[in-house]
């Protein structure tokens, strides 16, 4: 494949610009980028496959897994395609909950993309700025649900348990210095000249090319195109909630960046709205074939103990068929095709990551470009590995 | 949600297809408002460039290609089934398509009408082993290149050794 003009030069799956064990085959005339192949699958751990022999409640932990920067959208999607399937909704309050959970992990996903790409390009300081608010948002994490990264929120029916004390405060608190902070990382580099020659007119598609090529999420909404599922098929609710979809122009490597802090604003939006709907209620569904009794009744009602003990040790079972649910993740159409036989484990899951579809749209944005700007085109991907192999 | 207004749009989807292709669009399933077409293998190419280029339908935008293996369900002659989600951006609305094959029968490939196809059936021939005719480079995509089997298989173990670890002679 290599002529005598041209040289191979291998890329990844060892390099810290390709957000994981993403490895590229670049052809290269020079400097400038002639043909670029992606090889995926370093980090393939058959997580299908394994979601197929565990009880549907007992696969939720291996979903944060997939895309480890966004784990509640995770949970969230493959939750919501089980409750399909069984013909439930959970409660107002289990749905407020999660819209503000998934939300906040919108802003924590997006703060990950914009601090390693900023550092990617060459701005330092932008990294430090944004984990040191993504640490705040780790704290809510661990305080609903113990566990600072995999935190396996939600549940089949609802979630796993009630907002702590003091929890809305902490939202709140964080709510009200966020715009500040963005402002701040706006101020480091929107009107950059350095940031603005690495990324504007750098990695476009044309609409028409990203929507062939299934891109979604902020990568396609900077062509121009609001598809954004919150909005197009609502889900939890969203369609009661006040937000802009913001879109782009030509799609290039700045546009993303500017679709992508212009939609933490909207998160911000969306998470104060939800603060506002909270009202005290249930957040599980009434069913004890679904969820666990209190523990307190276990000492005194023979039949919660047999609830209990049935959940722990055969599950439940869901009506044979198949659906499909999508959500709009940070990173694009996050989708999960459930096919059910009956039985207390699922038949097949597919998960439709938004990474694995959005990467293969990665040589048409950078083949006749500098080596350089392949770094800037994978940043502004916003690429997750662990959701790309699964 | 809305769903009142879903099932005209469901409708409207079949009566097209019933019109243009007849009695050889095959069975169709709605379940928890999600409509289901099974189609014949030889149908599947011009079918999905019809609901591609109709400009009622507009199914321009291919979520997904999966494959489903029904070797351990009743009814599972031919083994394996290949699903399309197919979405339309104008009209919101989406769509499954599915064909089945035997072991080793190809499936026609759609990266002619989706380009985003490509992938996704490399992954499906991947862990399926499923042949797609008229894919332009079909080869694994997450195993090695030199697996043996396809673990998504119903008779591949959830713990299997791997071969492709033992040291080969010098």
């Amino acid at each position: 494949m290599t002529t005598a003009r041209t040289m191979t030069l291998n890329m990844g799956p060892q390099h810290p610009s390709t957000h994981g064990v993403l490895r590229l085959v670049l052809e290269l005339d020079g400097e400038m980028v002639v043909r670029c192949e992606p090889h995926i699958g370093y980090l393939h751990t058959g997580i299908e496959k394994g979601l197929e022999s565990k009880r549907y409640q007992q696969g939720i932990p291996l979903t944060d897994r997939l895309d480890y920067l966004a784990p509640l959208s995770n949970n969230l999607v493959y939750v919501l395609a089980i409750e399909k399937a069984l013909g439930i909704e959970v409660p107002e309050r289990a749905q407020t909950i999660r819209v503000l959970m998934t939300e906040l992990t919108r802003i924590k996903s997006h703060l990950v993309w914009l601090g390693t790409h900023a550092m990617d390009i060459g701005a330092m300081s932008v990294f430090l700025y944004c984990f040191r608010e993504r640490e705040r948002i780790l704290d809510m994490y661990e305080a609903v649900s113990g566990q600072r990264m995999m935190s396996t929120y939600f549940r089949v029916g609802g979630l796993l348990a009630d907002l702590p004390a003091g929890f809305e405060a902490q939202v709140q608190a964080f709510l009200a210095d966020f715009p500040s902070r963005l402002a701040e990382y706006e101020a480091l580099l929107t009107q950059n000249p350095l940031w603005r020659q690495r990324t504007v007119g750098i990695g476009t598609i044309r609409a028409s090319d990203a929507i062939a090529l299934g891109v979604s999420g902020p990568a396609l909404r900077a062509c121009g195109v609001a598809y954004d599922v919150r909005r197009a098929n609502p889900y939890c609710g969203y369609e009661r909630y006040q937000f802009d979809v913001p879109i782009g122009r030509v799609g290039d490597v700045y546009e993303r960046y500017t679709v992508r802090i212009a939609e933490m604003r909207q998160s911000h939006r969306i998470a104060l709205q939800a603060l506002q709907r909270l009202t005290p209620g249930p957040i599980n569904v009434v069913d004890p074939k679904l969820i666990p009794p209190p523990k307190k009744l276990l000492k005194t009602s023979m039949e919660a103990l047999i609830h209990h003990f049935k959940l722990y040790c055969e599950g439940f079972n869901v009506p044979a068929g198949e659906v499909y649910q999508a959500i709009e993740s940070p990173k694009g159409e996050l989708g999960v095709y459930l096919v059910s036989d009956g039985t207390n484990r699922p038949h097949r899951v597919h998960y439709r990551a938004p990474s694995f579809v959005n990467l293969q749209a990665l040589p048409r944005m950078a083949e006749g470009r500098l080596v350089a700007d392949v770094i800037a085109v994978i940043g502004s991907l916003d690429i997750v590995l662990g959701e790309i192999d699964r | 949600m809305n769903e009142a207004t879903e099932p005209t749009a469901e409708g409207l989807v079949l009566q097209r297809l019933r019109e243009r292709f007849g009695d050889a669009v095959g069975t169709i399933k709605i379940w928890r408002h999600e409509t289901t077409i099974v189609l014949a293998t030889p149908d599947l190419v011009p079918v999905c460039l019809y609901l591609r280029d109709d400009s009622d339908l507009a199914f321009d935008f291919l979520s997904s290609v999966t494959g489903v293996d029904r070797w351990n369900l009743p009814d599972n002659s031919p083994r394996f089934e290949v699903v399309y989600h197919l979405y339309s951006i104008r009209f919101k609305r989406r769509l499954r398509l599915k064909v089945r094959v035997h072991e080793g029968e190809a499936v026609p490939s759609v990266t002619g009408v989706w380009e985003s196809a490509n992938w996704h059936e490399r992954e499906v021939f991947d862990l399926f082993g499923v042949p797609f005719e008229g894919h332009p480079d079909l080869r694994r995509i997450l195993m090695p290149d030199d697996w043996e089997g396809h673990p998504l298989r119903k008779d591949y173990p959830v713990q299997a050794s791997p071969k492709w670890w033992e040291e080969e002679p010098a």
